[in-house]
């Protein structure tokens, strides 16, 4: 437990000041989510249909920046393989370094999410499901992700290899979350889109970590 | 240290016709050799003979092409989680953060208290580099500050490649010594070495 305890410690201070942590990453999402207002035009009725998507999906893309980093480092200095070497198994390992990564990254994106779409003119009382959705969403992010940067160890320009390997699996609980948002939005039941998302985030928590130890395992042999 | 207590095992290493390959190309085959607690196998070849891939295989962390790894009888994955210590040329120390904090995590990460960490940087005389970022550090001193892990929390079996190579003369004699204490208490060591490894009894070299 101490060794977990040291791990999510570690792992969260790591996140936090990989590629300048999290207000990269805010900044990055709030850039995102600014330019489509650009790209539509700014009438507020056409933004407020697209408001909650939009800010939705600059999410998906602003949990894919520090993924690159999240094993690639440890993996070039040798941490990976004392990582390995342990009473603890690396699949706990994995599960620890994206929860770390989760609440570095993606806990504050999770709250600059209802900000924006509140901003892009989505109804306030969106908002709350926003943040949900968010939450729920970025763990997901997180531990798909984490597949994807665990696959493209060791392969040059790993950061897009793991781009493009995740960005398929970002489909499902856009696709869940953004169901949510525009059924609440239309006056309709919204709980199935909402428990759908938390499934897939269920299913990438308990799934993920196996394949992540097997491709770390993979690229350290 | 633990207190002059005899480690728990491995008390043995047992290594029988291993082969080793790599990208395609086998490094070497037929290998055995058979390493008892108190014992430091020297390690030798020429570069790209296989001595990195060698170490990495007894860790469990490389595949054997053929032959086997015992470490005396007990399951191989439980000897390498708890009673073994990997060091490779990387130090596995992030640049940015402080070598207290590197040292502090490494070591719960391998089950040393707070006690047995301040043994550990006060025989490497850690304590004035401490405070300072790891990028800060010559390759040494980041040298010492990993070796420290392995006195912090006190493992049988020693893997090292290349220990010496970053360490200057002075630091070469204080780990020589501290390998004989290791090598007392019952330990065993197999290090990759190009210089002669003060203390070893037996020498390996993979053509």
């Amino acid at each position: 437990m101490s060794r977990l305890l040291a791990l999510i410690g570690r792992e969260t201070a790591l996140a936090w000041g990989r590629g300048g942590g999290p207000l990269v990453a805010v900044g990055f999402y709030a850039g995102a989510a600014t330019l489509i207002p650009l790209a539509t035009g700014p009438e507020p009725g056409r933004l407020a249909a697209v408001a909650s998507g939009v800010a939705w999906v600059a999410l998906a893309l602003a949990s894919l920046l520090s993924l690159e980093r999240l094993f690639e480092r440890d993996f070039e200095d040798g941490a990976l393989d004392l990582l390995a070497l342990s009473p603890v198994p690396l699949e706990l390992a994995c599960a620890v370094k994206c929860l770390g990564q989760w609440l570095a990254a993606g806990a504050p994106l999770a709250l600059a999410a209802p900000i924006a779409a509140v901003a892009l003119g989505a109804r306030p009382e969106l908002a709350p499901l926003m943040l949900a959705c968010a939450l729920l969403g970025g763990l997901a992010f997180a531990f798909v992700g984490g597949i994807g940067a665990a696959l493209s160890l060791g392969a040059r320009r790993g950061g897009l290899l793991t781009a493009v390997i995740v960005l398929p699996l970002f489909a499902p609980p856009v696709i869940f979350g953004g169901g949510a948002l525009d059924a609440l939005a239309s006056g309709l039941p919204w709980g199935g889109g909402l428990a759908l998302l938390a499934a897939y985030a269920a299913a990438a928590v308990a799934l993920g970590p196996i394949a992540m130890a097997a491709a770390c395992r993979n690229a350290l042999s | 240290m633990n207190g002059g207590q005899a480690f728990l095992p491995p008390r043995r290493l047992t290594l029988d016709r291993v082969a080793i390959r790599r990208g395609g190309r086998l490094l070497f085959e037929g290998v055995s050799l058979s390493l008892a607690a108190g014992e430091a196998c020297a390690l030798t070849g020429a570069n790209g003979a296989g001595k990195t891939s060698l170490l990495r295989a007894v860790a469990g962390l490389a595949r054997l092409e053929a032959g086997s790894v015992d470490f005396g009888g007990i399951d191989p994955a439980s000897a390498r989680a708890e009673g073994l210590h990997f060091q490779g040329h990387a130090d596995g120390l992030k640049p940015a953060r402080t070598a207290r904090e590197e040292l502090g995590f490494w070591s719960r990460w391998c089950g040393a208290g707070a006690a047995g960490l301040e043994q550990a940087a006060a025989r490497l005389e850690l304590g004035s580099l401490l405070d300072l970022e790891v990028r800060r550090l010559s390759a040494g001193q980041r040298r010492r500050l990993a070796l420290a892990r392995l006195l912090a929390a006190p493992r049988p079996f020693w893997l090292l490649d290349e220990p010496l190579a970053p360490l200057d003369a002075r630091w070469r004699a204080r780990f020589a010594e501290i390998m004989a204490a290791h090598l007392a208490m019952g330990g065993l060591v197999l290090a990759a070495v190009h210089d002669p490894l003060p203390g070893a009894t037996k020498a390996l070299e993979l053509a």
